[in-house]
């Protein structure tokens, strides 16, 4: 059986479209990490929510292991794992970043 | 406080065939930069290579407080 913070992170990744956990928050980031990318999804315009790790630590180590992945940011956009800051800076480069939350939101 | 050499090492005991640069990238020895070249990375999503190079790094990783990370498939850039 899932424990309560497995469940409340499958509630937060269901219910917000583009989700971005983080260290800190988008006005006041914690690391540069989390800053460049929630930089990156400010340019794209599209909303977004945040969680912030630092304060429950519960939860910084619960979605490490939810997502088998090592560090924070992570991002979940349509309840899907893209993945860390370097993941989602390559898809920025790329394009396809853009491309996803444009098919996302369409 | 780790050398970047470990790192390289660990990473080309995992995938023999890799050209592996990894660097210190701001000189205290917790944050690194690896650009890892493997064919072992073809046809996998950048989920999947990130995953693969963290399984990789093991028992590093607790010490790694940073780590900036590439990873193509040869041929890509």
């Amino acid at each position: 059986m899932a424990d309560d913070v497995t469940t409340e992170i499958e509630n937060e990744i269901r219910n917000n479209k583009v989700l971005i956990y983080m260290k800190g928050t988008p006005s006041f980031p914690q690391c540069g990490f989390s800053a460049a990318t929630i930089e990156i999804f400010e340019e794209l315009g599209r909303p977004f929510n945040s969680v912030d790790v630092l304060t429950n630590p519960a939860k910084r180590e619960g979605i490490k292991r939810y997502s088998n992945w090592p560090t924070i940011p992570q991002i979940y956009v349509d309840g899907k794992f893209i993945g860390g800051c370097d993941i989602v800076r390559e898809m920025h480069q790329r394009g396809d970043l853009k491309r996803l939350l444009d098919a996302s939101f369409s | 406080m780790m050398n970047p050499d470990e790192i390289r090492r660990s990473l080309q005991g995992a995938f023999p065939d890799a050209q592996v640069l990894a660097e210190d990238s701001t000189g205290g020895g917790d944050h690194f930069a690896v650009h890892i070249v493997s064919a072992s990375f073809a046809g996998c999503s950048l989920v999947e290579r990130h995953q693969m190079v963290y399984r990789a790094l093991g028992s590093l990783m607790p010490r790694i407080h940073a780590l900036q990370l590439k990873t193509d498939a040869p041929g890509e850039s």
